[in-house]
């Protein structure tokens, strides 16, 4: 039974990945940066700003990522009853959460020079902001119980019903105005974008998507590790009398 | 079929008999909109362009006000124990409850959509598609709020939480209902918006209840 | 022949064992009454047998086959009476009543509902107006409203007076010597000859 499942397996997955994933991520960050940040050539439109670029789109990206892997944590915890789902999707969620708001932020600073304003309700940065909310809600949900248990099972309900309304979430906002410039990478008929500036991209996308799995298993750790202070205090109390 | 009566006739007996809490919502739905014109000035082709945007908005405000005591004076007295345990799927209570909150919520803002609709200066088509695109989208804010209600059950922050995980869901039905009216009022016609709509109110009856049964069987462990 | 059963089950709940390889075998007519104090897990075990709660380990059998606790099939052979009355504060007895014959799936209440507990004076009176006790009274009225072969009772005489407890400690035997089952949680204040008893004493480890 999972009832019983203890989570060693994990911390030994978990010790053994975290010195590569660490390494990894130390290597490529300069690497990274110094591609992005130096050898790319500035964009012949919108100059240096076009950097933000290679911080902004993996941004992005994780954000959804986060969230569709919170969804799918969801679904094997509601399901499979499997305790260390809910521990990763929790986990997860600030870090979504933090990716989102980053997304906005360098969307933000990329707007002003290209559409001379900060803010400008177009159909991306609206439905972002949407999933911002959306990932406050999940975080809240599940610290509005006393008993964690309790806070964990609503917060992967309501992870599902996100997830199947982020969809219809995002046909209506496209729907209601499309002013941002069309995806340019994932294209049919391949990218659009510049090799030299690809590269970069994915780099900084594997930086981010590294960094991303360091921080949810110390997380996930943490997590872990509070269960157990809560459990033996639930065991104390029990073992009090009444 | 029984049970789903038995329940649906007690909810809207109880709506009755707590006629002023019921009607909150309604009267909510006018002052808040009587504070438009004081806001943004009187002048009517004003009130007229944002007329509509503003009643949906309300619309979703007045529908969230009356969420939070969906589940929850159920949950308090132990009856919710009782439909849990009801020989019956839990998916059809909860959408006897649905059908109640909406006939005592929703359907008063549609039968008062004329009346706003006037205060706001709108023109006269708008006494038909406002109150006809109100009635496809309430009760789909109604279903989508159960959801947030039931997980909401038993915890102790109630009306802000609920806006936070309800108000994003809410979305799309504000994003199709003002340009269903906005439409016909330009004379573009809403048709397809109105399908739309349509098409969201039975995605949400499909949804709402197994969500919202699986909510409230958290609530009970 | 075994009616009801439960083989090695086990209740978790907030990351606490609350009890495991739990038994018991309940033939027609039988009782079982669960002592013990308070967090012991005698409200667990009948929240776990009505379903409320899934047990982290564990069979339930009736009349042999095995089942879960959420089918509905087994919600329409348990009433299940907890620490809350459910009683409709701004509804009147009787209205309550239907209610429950309704969510039941029953066309009326039978009248002797009101009389086992002695409601019908209080029929026409809205809930908030009665006392505990006479609260107590309508939440276990539900037991007369649709009969059903598995009774849990969770303290079910908490805020009832003597006569009322006779009446209830009747009505369990009405039910036993028809045949039914019912399953106590208690403090000692029912009181039923030959039931088997579980003893949650010192479950918890």
């Amino acid at each position: 039974m999972h009832g019983y499942a203890n989570p060693l397996r994990f911390q030994r997955i978990a010790d053994a990945v975290l010195p590569w994933v660490a390494v990894a991520l130390l290597v490529l960050t300069p690497i990274g940066l110094y591609q992005a940040l130096v050898l790319a050539p500035p964009d012949y439109q919108q100059g240096e700003a076009a950097r933000i670029m290679y911080v902004h789109v993996p941004a992005a990206w994780l954000a959804t990522f986060t969230y569709a892997l919170i969804a799918i944590a969801s679904v094997v915890a509601l399901v499979w009853r499997h305790p260390l789902a809910e521990v990763a999707a929790r986990a997860a969620a600030p870090v979504g959460a933090a990716f989102t708001a980053i997304a906005l932020v360098t969307g933000s600073v990329w707007g002003k020079p290209m559409w001379g304003t900060w803010w400008v309700w177009d159909a991306r940065l609206t439905s972002v902001l949407i999933l911002f909310f959306l990932y406050l809600g999940y975080i809240a949900l599940h610290d509005a119980f006393e008993d964690p248990a309790r806070g964990a099972r609503a917060a992967s309900i309501l992870a599902l019903v996100g997830a199947v309304n982020l969809p219809i979430i995002k046909f209506s906002v496209d729907w209601w105005n499309t002013l941002h410039q069309p995806s340019s990478i994932l294209r049919l008929d391949g990218p659009t974008i510049a090799p030299s500036m690809l590269w970069p991209l994915l780099t900084m996308v594997v930086v981010f998507k590294l960094y991303l799995v360091l921080v949810l298993i110390l997380r996930m750790r943490g997590q872990l590790a509070q269960r157990q202070i809560h459990n033996l205090r639930a065991r104390g109390a029990a073992g009090a009398g009444v | 079929m029984r049970p789903f009566l038995a329940l649906l006739r007690r909810d809207l007996g109880l709506a009755f008999r707590h006629g002023a809490e019921t009607l909150l919502g309604a009267i909510f739905f006018t002052l808040a909109l009587s504070l438009f014109p004081l806001g943004v000035g009187a002048s009517a082709d004003i009130l007229a362009r944002i007329g509509a945007g503003v009643i949906w908005v309300l619309a979703l405000f007045a529908v969230l006000l009356t969420l939070e005591r969906l589940y929850q004076s159920d949950y308090e007295d132990g009856s919710l124990e009782l439909m849990v345990l009801a020989p019956v799927p839990l998916e059809l209570l909860v959408f006897a409850k649905c059908l109640a909150h909406w006939l005592t919520s929703g359907l008063l803002l549609v039968a008062m959509s004329p009346l706003l609709a006037l205060l706001m200066a709108l023109p006269a088509e708008a006494y038909w598609v406002l109150p006809a695109a109100l009635l496809l989208g309430t009760p789909t804010l109604t279903l989508i709020g159960s959801i947030g209600a039931a997980l909401l059950v038993g915890s102790r922050r109630g009306s802000a939480l609920t806006a936070l995980l309800v108000l994003p869901l809410y979305i799309p039905v504000l994003i199709f209902g003002v340009s269903a009216v906005d439409g016909y009022l330009m004379g573009l016609g809403g048709g397809a918006q109105m399908g739309i709509l349509g098409a969201m109110l039975l995605f949400a009856m499909a949804l709402a209840p197994p969500a919202t049964a699986a909510a409230l069987r958290v609530a009970l462990e | 022949m075994t009616l009801f059963e439960a083989r090695g089950l086990a209740c978790q709940r907030a990351g606490r064992l609350v009890f495991e390889q739990l038994e018991f075998a309940l033939e027609a007519g039988d009782a079982l009454l669960l002592r013990g104090p308070n967090g012991s897990g005698k409200s667990s075990l009948l929240r776990l047998l009505a379903g409320l709660l899934r047990p982290a380990a564990g069979v339930l059998r009736w009349q042999g086959r095995p089942f879960a606790a959420q089918d509905p099939e087994h919600r329409a052979r348990l009433h299940f009476v907890g620490h809350l009355d459910a009683g409709k504060a701004n509804l009147t007895v009787r209205e309550n009543l239907a209610f429950l014959a309704g969510l039941a799936g029953l066309a009326r209440l039978r009248e002797s509902a009101l009389e086992r507990f002695d409601l019908a004076e209080l029929a026409d009176l809205p809930v908030r107006y009665l006392s505990a006790g006479q609260k107590r009274r309508l939440a276990l009225a539900r037991l007369e409203v649709a009969p059903r072969p598995l009774w849990l009772l969770d303290e079910p005489a908490v805020g009832l007076d003597a006569t009322n407890r006779r009446r209830l400690e009747r009505l369990i035997a009405a039910h036993l010597a028809a045949g039914g089952l019912c399953i106590v949680a208690t403090h000692g204040d029912v009181s039923l000859s030959g039931a088997l008893v579980l003893d949650f004493g010192e479950a918890v480890a």
